[in-house]
């Protein structure tokens, strides 16, 4: 065996002992070491492209491109988010692209021409997206066609379907002031603050209650030393990140101001939140690591791992819908070309570059949003240095 | 039931005249078995003697075609492995089915979660687990929270027993527990089911290897071609009978405690 045998006889008290901050970085190093990277690579790269763009093009460093990047990650982030879901089975979801476009499609059709108000198109986008992953998620789960080809086959035929919905040449404009505002529209900067202080409060709370609970059980729970290390890094992160945001960003204010934080970021914030709990906090979350981790064992543990094979295709598409309106709403219409070109290889380069495993059960939600921000740096650096689409492409390949 | 059988108090798990054929193949002919609280039973066979084909319908994965499933004295019918478990029969498979990316605490709770609300309770699992591990004087594990893709053949076994025990077992079937370890680790493990049955709970060992039989098993069971050749007490039998019953399915002057059903033209 390539591991040493650590059967070093300790007592069973060992187990639950709670390590001293030293302990704690020595084991997060040993875990490294170990191969359990997780994002760090992805941060590590992140850094460093922001600094490489930041020297060749300063204006990339400005509060305006910061938002920029965002609104311009959005909706691939979105679809990453839903597709880490599909990869923790080992699955791949190949059409999420172009099913955004399909819920897209649905939207703009639902909303401008048919005039339904905008919950209600929001409502039957996502429904749509849903209907498309059951019908995958059951091909895939219960009559067992590979992913890959179930979903390469949805792939062409969503792109026709977006066709034959717009119509060739053609192009829906959204004019919903509502679902415009997602990626045109910023928070009010003092909302944004209010935004950021509850964020913080509510982490620091949920990591604090349940160092407690552990501390009165008896087991081992994270150093205090971490726990304020943890709340103040991110505190101070996205302090700064909110405090920018919130600086004047228009080139004349006068005419109209720009600041605030654009409305994407909260909406993805709260998808993040709920979807991270779902998978780390939930008996269902749990199951799908367990059946991407070893099928055969999770069905001998009972768990239905067809149903969750279902599950995680309607999940994913479902959240392709919520990335198609969000670009919907990015593009101020849809056009037959929705959700095609670079919108699912970005989404899944996303996934796997945030440290999801293609293999299965190995990866988190916010995997998504450390790629996707990879990958919107790469795209929007590009973009600023004046290259070509051909040689971004290349770029981002490389940077795969 | 013979006399001999009383001696040994009533057997919590008995399998009678058991018959399971797979198309045109026969492949359990017959068969009696017993497992009783506080004793490990080895169950020994070559090779398509049908030890495996047995634990699975004593686990429900097989449904029997005839025969009786007798449980605390009770005859039951097991439908699946979720009714198996709900009697207290726990099967600990030779592939272990544990999942690489879980730590112990998730593996060893895998499928039956505890929860409050929507939200799972992490804290009680991880001290219910602990303190399983620590009823088995298991000192080879660093932390519950370790990852068992960081574990060692003889520290996944371990796992996979104590998720077994977790749950208030009566039974724990072992399919060869030691076939991949080495010398040190077979001898923990071996320890570890000693200790099983020390606690009160009937453990079936299957296994290959007549030294690790003879180490820990009170009884031995050997079937032979689907059919049951002799159950008998562990100091009975010197290994060499143990071979011949396994390879032959008869062997001089060992007087089979149950009704076998060998060479008695049941089948035939």
């Amino acid at each position: 065996m390539s591991t040493p045998v650590v059967d070093v006889p300790e007592s069973p008290a060992e187990l639950t002992r709670s390590p001293s901050l030293g302990e704690y970085f020595r084991s997060y190093i040993d875990r490294v070491r170990g191969g359990d990277i997780g994002s760090l690579p992805a941060v590590f790269g992140l850094i460093v492209l922001v600094i490489v763009f930041s020297i060749l093009r300063p204006v990339f460093f400005s509060a305006g491109n910061f938002a920029n990047l965002l609104t311009q990650g959005g909706p691939i982030t979105v679809i990453a988010m839903g597709l880490v879901f599909v990869l923790l089975l080992g699955e791949i979801d190949l059409s999420a692209g172009f099913t955004s476009g399909v819920c897209a499609a649905v939207l703009a059709t639902v909303m401008t021409d048919w005039g339904w108000s905008w919950p209600l198109g929001i409502v039957t986008a996502l429904l749509t997206g849903l209907v498309i992953g059951t019908a995958m998620g059951t091909l895939v789960a219960r009559i067992g066609i590979p992913s890959f080809v179930v979903t390469l086959a949805a792939f062409l035929a969503f792109q026709g379907t977006v066709l034959l919905i717009i119509g060739e040449g053609g192009n829906v404009p959204i004019r919903d002031s509502v679902v415009l505002a997602v990626e045109n529209k910023n928070v009010p900067p003092v909302w944004g603050w209010v935004l950021w202080a509850v964020s913080i409060g509510g982490y620091a709370a949920v990591v604090l209650l349940r160092a407690q609970r552990r501390r009165a059980k008896g087991l081992s729970a994270e150093p205090m030393a971490v726990f304020a290390v943890k709340v103040g890094g991110l505190a101070l992160l996205t302090g700064v990140a909110v405090y920018v945001l919130n600086l004047e960003r228009s080139r004349n204010a006068l005419v109209i101001s720009l600041k605030g934080i654009p409305w994407v970021v909260p909406i993805i914030l709260v998808l993040l939140v709920v979807l991270s709990f779902v998978l780390g906090r939930t008996a269902y979350g749990r199951h799908i690591y367990a059946t991407g981790g070893n099928t055969e064992a999770a069905r001998r543990a009972g768990i239905k791992t067809a149903s969750i094979r279902t599950s995680v295709f309607m999940v994913c598409s479902t959240m392709a819908a919520v990335g198609g309106i969000i670009a919907a709403s990015r593009a101020n219409s849809v056009d037959p070309n929705a959700g095609g070109s670079n919108t699912l290889l970005y989404a899944v380069g996303a996934a796997v570059i945030g440290g999801t495993s293609l293999f299965g059960g190995k990866g988190k939600v916010r995997d998504a949003i450390i790629g996707g921000a990879v990958i919107a740096v790469i795209d929007n650096g590009m973009g600023l240095l004046g290259y070509s689409a051909g040689i971004k492409f290349i770029v981002t390949g490389l940077g795969c | 039931m013979t006399a001999n059988a009383t001696e040994n108090g009533t057997p919590i798990l008995q399998m009678r005249g058991i018959n399971k054929s797979f198309g045109p193949v026969h492949v359990l002919r017959h068969v009696n078995f017993a497992a009783y609280p506080g004793q490990v039973t080895a169950l020994v066979g070559d090779n398509g003697a049908g030890k495996s084909t047995l634990i699975k319908c004593i686990g429900g994965i097989y449904p029997i075609d005839s025969g009786d499933f007798l449980f605390e004295g009770k005859k039951v019918t097991v439908h699946g492995p979720r009714d198996a478990s709900a009697l207290g029969i726990e099967i600990v498979y030779q592939d272990l089915a544990l999942c690489d990316n879980l730590d112990v605490v998730q593996n060893m709770f895998l499928g039956r979660e505890e929860r409050t609300g929507f939200v799972l309770d992490e804290a009680s699992m991880e001290e219910r687990a602990a303190k399983t591990l620590q009823s088995l004087s298991v000192r080879t594990l660093r932390s519950t929270r370790q990852l068992v893709a960081s574990l060692s053949g003889g520290q996944r076994q371990t796992v996979a027993i104590a998720k077994a025990v977790l749950w208030n077992s009566k039974v724990v079937i072992l399919d060869e527990p030691t076939a991949a370890l080495g010398v040190a680790q077979t001898a923990q493990v071996l320890d570890l089911v000693r200790r099983l049955a020390d606690q009160g709970l009937a453990v079936v060992l299957i296994s290959h290897n007549l030294v690790d039989v003879f180490e820990v098993a009170d009884r031995i069971a050997a079937l032979y071609l689907g059919q049951l050749a002799a159950e008998v007490k562990a100091k009975d039998v010197r290994q060499p009978q143990v071979v011949e019953l396994i390879t032959t399915g008869r062997t001089e002057g060992v007087e089979s405690e149950l009704e076998t059903g060998v060479d008695e033209g049941v089948t035939a």
